[in-house]
């Protein structure tokens, strides 16, 4: 394979991961839910699919398993905030601290375990094709997904009724408890989806990009999640732009180091975030438009009148 | 009437599932608490900058302490706080540490010198050892491995090994312990192959598996095809093995994660020395010392020499026991810098001062290191 | 199987009890997940809550850990009334500390009294300087200070490690990544000798009494309240929006520095790589375990505080492994913040089923 080639497969791997964390928070976000315990459900959904991945030998299994343990972080989140009406921002990073104990109690016995890498796809020919091949037609599993995912979740909210019906509740709990909507257990099922894609983002740090379990291995990327959403303003092509914007300056900025640029490294690691910004100062103009897309009701409490 | 917001079908689905996950993690459910008996003659703490799970740094020390449970067995206690902050909370930790009666405490991280000092000065029966630094009272000794011996023999291999004659290096931060890494790794490739060189990428973190993966990948791109690392997690071996090049594993053998790319790994065996100093405060014969310990001694071992040539697994043999017994020393002159002035004169070395503060690249290395 | 009915009003009891409440279920899980580890309950627990207060210097220590807390808790606190959402407090409380320890470290040689208020008001501008980013990319631009605040956060701490390494490093530390020990005048006096109280302590809570006077008393309190409730009312009363979110980030943005500043002068004692275990981060939750009330944020700082201290002192008595006591710590909380919703509500327990 060549240079660019390989370099374009890195910031693949770099980016799927918060690709997929983001886009379970951007349903979530999009029903009115702010959950910041991205970070803790990724990492439970991270240790999960390992372990279950190592004690039953099949890869499908442990994705499967990263995905409803995130998923099952999720309800803990959906029980305190929308049954019991707790705080969705405090009890987010409580997640994240709870989130950060599971999972060091469930790995305890997977540190210093390996496993293979998820298996690639390999197409004859078509992965052949110079440049494009491996891109295309030589990833993982987990990356066509985030990929499908992107797609899925646009195709949902533009086009389906049930998109819609998700909008409306994020932009206004009352009105579409008016016409008659379940707005709490629509917001349990966007909550669970968050949960779930959260876990898949865990999995696929724990399974491809760096197929380990260590405490802390997902290293803040939960919170680069996040920060996605609000770039992309609610709308899954710009996370797509996003997520690979900054996983590219990453790996960009570790090429340069290579080849031996002479800045401070601490320098160019700021890179990936000081872009982050600009582009969104960029793209930010249009202030009614965001508007239009920003879920009016994110973080508030409903409670349905009596 | 309201009912509850999610059906009852949903909802049983989802505790079955979570059923049949917390049943997939039944077995390794287990704790391995620290023994916290009261009646021993010597209580030790340890405090550790990562969780014990990182498979890395704190790893190592953690198996240190259990080594020391086994060895001493009924005589001993130990106990430990791990993921404790460099900041204001290390000193406290320490503080409880020697106030709940640990009359031994080892402090695992270069940023707890100055909590230990201080605590050290408040506690004088109680004796301290500091990894890492260089201050050192009456009751607080200093320790350290020679991890760039076992870096000169990596070196040694890499020269070997190379086609590209460029090896590439995943670092932490530019601190004299990991620059000093770099130099011997160069100096002990270039020993066997004078046009290698090494490119070295800064990750920022001793620890996020993702990055220091990507970074190796970086370097790979660039023609490196031997990786050698100063992070804790195996990804960049990882990377090597899937890449199809070589590499080094770091802290522990991690011959698992890489059986078709590790060369070696350098191994951080702390027990004897913990041993030993929990011996000397149980005959009292502690005394306040530095140590800094390599392959003689055992504190820095090298996993076995794997993937490679006879030749080149008898050049490292011979490199390692000519370390061990002296009669080789990485920084023996003449060493050049980067910038072509000899710093170490033929026929002298580069003494400990200058070693434990190196600051600059030796010749080879690629780049420059920002001041 | 729950369902809530309201109170019609909230109820002033059950503000005050269900903390209370939440310690009970929180101590009844605790004994259960302990024991469940094999260690037992009882010692445990006792290591977790009522140990610390035993000497003085634990107690000492509680307020030492509680006092950025406060402190940066408190300036949130305002801003979330008004939902200006700064999740960078960290980042600020970064740069503030490394303002006061580089004027410390400029004035090394100088013994003068002036030297530490000094410090402590470059903790404050440099604190406001970093919050002043969002705020004018937000205000001007249109940026979400979400996103603008979390990223400066990873470039501050970048900031302080390129500073230890290079240009703020100790000339005579061997080249390791620290500055030089501050001198005594650039160091906050402690309250009670042996221990590590310092004044910063005092000055969370007058920053408490303070705050608490201007949401109560004043015009700009209440209409950050009204920002945050009813934002197009508040733009019908004519209030600018601008300026409340100017005020919120500056004023959280320059707690967050003194908190930076006084945790380098009062305990650190030196710029370090890493200064805060992520204050930032745990004061949003403090900020909300106190109801955004002063007084409220003051008791939730003490309360996160000895989650903290208590987690370490299980570790080093019971042998409780971090992640236990982190597990610990997340059901403590989600006790807490769920318990709250009893002051406006009362539970019904609906339908007899067997799962809802």
């Amino acid at each position: 394979m060549d240079a660019l080639t390989l370099l374009l497969l890195s910031v693949m791997t770099a980016a799927t991961p918060l690709l997929l964390a983001a886009l379970g928070e951007l349903i979530t976000e999009k029903s009115g839910v702010l959950n910041l315990g991205v970070e803790g459900m990724m990492i439970v959904g991270a240790v999960c699919a390992f372990a279950v991945s190592v004690s039953t030998g099949n890869a499908a299994a442990g994705i499967a398993a990263g995905a409803v343990a995130g998923a099952a972080m999720a309800l803990i989140f959906g029980f305190l905030t929308l049954t019991m009406l707790a705080n969705q921002v405090a009890t987010g990073l409580a997640l994240t601290i709870f989130g950060i104990g599971l999972s060091a109690l469930i790995g305890k016995g997977y540190v210093g375990i390996a496993v293979a890498p998820l298996a690639k796809l390999h197409i004859p020919l078509l992965s052949d094709i110079p440049l494009l091949g491996p891109i295309l037609f030589g990833q993982d599993a987990l990356v066509y997904l985030s990929l499908l995912s992107v797609l899925a979740v646009y195709w949902f909210m533009k086009r389906t009724r049930a998109g819609l019906v998700l909008r409306a509740v994020g932009d206004s709990h009352e009105a579409a408890h008016a016409i008659g909507y379940s707005v709490i257990r629509i917001r349990y099922l966007a909550v669970l989806f968050g949960g779930a894609m959260a876990g898949l983002a865990g999995a696929y740090l724990s399974l491809a990009y760096t197929p380990l379990w260590a405490e802390n291995m997902t290293a803040g990327r939960g919170w680069i999640a996040l920060a996605l959403v609000v770039f992309s303003t609610w709308r899954p092509g710009r996370l797509l732009a996003g997520a690979y914007l900054f996983g590219g300056i990453t790996i960009l900025q570790l090429h340069a180091q290579s080849a031996g640029w002479g800045v401070p490294s601490q320098i160019m690691s700021m890179l990936p975030y000081l872009a982050t910004i600009l582009v969104l100062v960029i793209i930010s103009g249009d202030r009614a438009k965001i508007r239009l897309n920003a879920p009016a009701c994110l973080g508030k409490v409903f409670h349905p009148a009596q | 009437m309201r009912q509850f917001p999610i059906s009852r079908r949903f909802a049983t689905g989802l505790i079955a599932g979570a059923a049949a996950v917390a049943a997939v993690f039944g077995a390794p459910f287990g704790v391995d608490g620290a023994s916290t008996a009261q009646a021993q003659d010597l209580k030790v703490g340890f405090i550790y900058v990562g969780p014990i799970g990182d498979h890395g740094w704190s790893y190592r020390h953690n198996e240190g302490r259990l080594s020391i449970e086994k060895a001493l067995g009924d005589k001993v206690a130990t106990s430990y706080v791990e993921s404790v902050s460099e900041g204001a909370d290390a000193e406290r930790v320490i503080t409880q540490l020697a106030s709940s009666g640990h009359n031994l405490i080892f402090t695992t991280s270069f940023g707890y010198m100055n909590p230990t000092l201080k605590v050290a000065k408040k506690f004088p029966n109680v004796k301290f050892e500091h990894a890492t630094g260089y201050k050192r009272v009456d009751n607080l000794s200093t320790y350290s491995g020679r991890f760039y011996e076992g870096r000169y023999v990596q070196g040694v291999i890499a020269g070997m090994m190379t086609k590209t004659n460029v090896a590439g290096y995943v670092a932490s931060f530019p601190i004299p312990e990991v620059v000093r890494g770099i130099n011997s790794f160069i100096r002990g490739m270039r020993s066997v192959n004078p046009d290698a060189t090494v490119k070295v990428v800064w990750v920022n973190s001793w620890y996020d598996p993702g990055k220091e993966g990507d970074a190796a990948k970086a370097l790979i791109d660039q023609g490196a095809d031997i990786i050698s690392q100063h992070t804790d997690s195996p990804a960049p071996l990882q990377t090597a093995e899937n890449r199809g090049v070589l590499g080094f594993g770091q802290a522990s053998d991690m011959i698992k994660f890489a059986p078709k790319a590790q060369l070696t790994a350098i191994v951080d065996d702390w027990g004897p020395y913990y041993i030993q100093q929990a011996k000397a405060v149980l005959d009292g014969t502690w005394e306040s010392m530095d140590t800094w310990a390599g392959l003689k001694e055992g504190m820095v071992a090298m996993a076995p020499f794997t993937n490679m040539p006879d030749d080149v697994a008898a050049k490292a043999q011979e490199t390692l026991d000519m370390i061990k017994s002296g009669a080789l020393h990485p920084f023996q002159g003449p060493v050049v810098n980067q910038a072509g002035e000899v710093v170490a004169e033929e026929g002298t070395v580069l003494d400990d001062g200058v070693l434990l503060g190196m600051n600059y690249y030796v010749e080879g290395v690629e780049g420059s290191l920002p001041k | 199987m729950i369902r809530l009915e309201s109170k019609g009003e909230p109820s002033r009891l059950f503000s005050y009890l269900s903390p209370v409440l939440a310690m009970v279920l929180t101590v009844g899980t605790g004994a259960l997940l302990f024991e469940l580890m094999g260690k037992p309950a009882g010692p445990s627990l006792y290591a977790y809550f009522i140990q610390p207060f035993t000497t003085l210097y634990g107690a000492s220590e509680l307020g030492v850990k509680a006092t950025p807390l406060i402190l940066i808790g408190l300036g949130l606190s305002v801003g979330f009334r008004a939902n200006v959402w700064n999740i960078g407090a960290e980042g600020q409380l970064t740069l503030g500390a490394i303002a006061g320890g580089a004027l410390a470290l400029a004035f090394y040689e100088v013994e003068t009294p002036l030297l530490l208020p000094a410090m402590m008001i470059a903790g404050v501008l440099g604190g406001m300087a970093w919050a002043a980013i969002p705020a004018f990319l937000r205000v001007k631009f249109n940026a979400n200070e979400i996103l603008v605040s979390l990223m400066l956060t990873y470039v501050a701490l970048l900031l302080l490690s390129y500073l230890v390494h290079g240009p703020l490093r100790d000339p005579d530390g061997f080249n390791f990544p620290e500055s030089r020990l501050f001198h005594d005048s650039a160091t906050m006096p402690t309250l009670i000798s042996g221990t590590r109280l310092h004044w910063g302590a005092v000055l969370a809570v007058l920053a408490a009494g303070a705050i608490w006077l201007m949401l109560s008393r004043s015009m700009l309190g209440f209409q950050l309240k009204i920002l945050g409730d009813a934002p197009r009312a508040a733009r019908f009363a004519g209030y600018r929006e601008p300026k409340l979110v100017w005020f919120s980030l500056l004023l959280s943005g320059g707690l967050a520095g003194l908190a930076g500043a006084l945790e380098v002068s009062g305990t650190v004692g030196q710029l370090i790589p890493t200064i805060s275990p992520g204050y930032g981060f745990t004061a949003i939750i403090v900020a909300f375990l106190g109801r955004l009330h002063p007084v409220g944020v003051v008791i939730g700082g003490l309360t996160m505080a000895l989650t903290y201290i208590g987690g370490e002192t299980a570790q080093i008595e019971i042998g409780l492994p971090a992640a236990v006591t982190g597990l610990f710590q997340g059901v403590l909380l989600f006790y807490l913040l769920a318990c709250d919703v009893l002051i406006n509500y009362r539970l019904r327990f609906g339908r007899r089923l067997a799962i809802g």
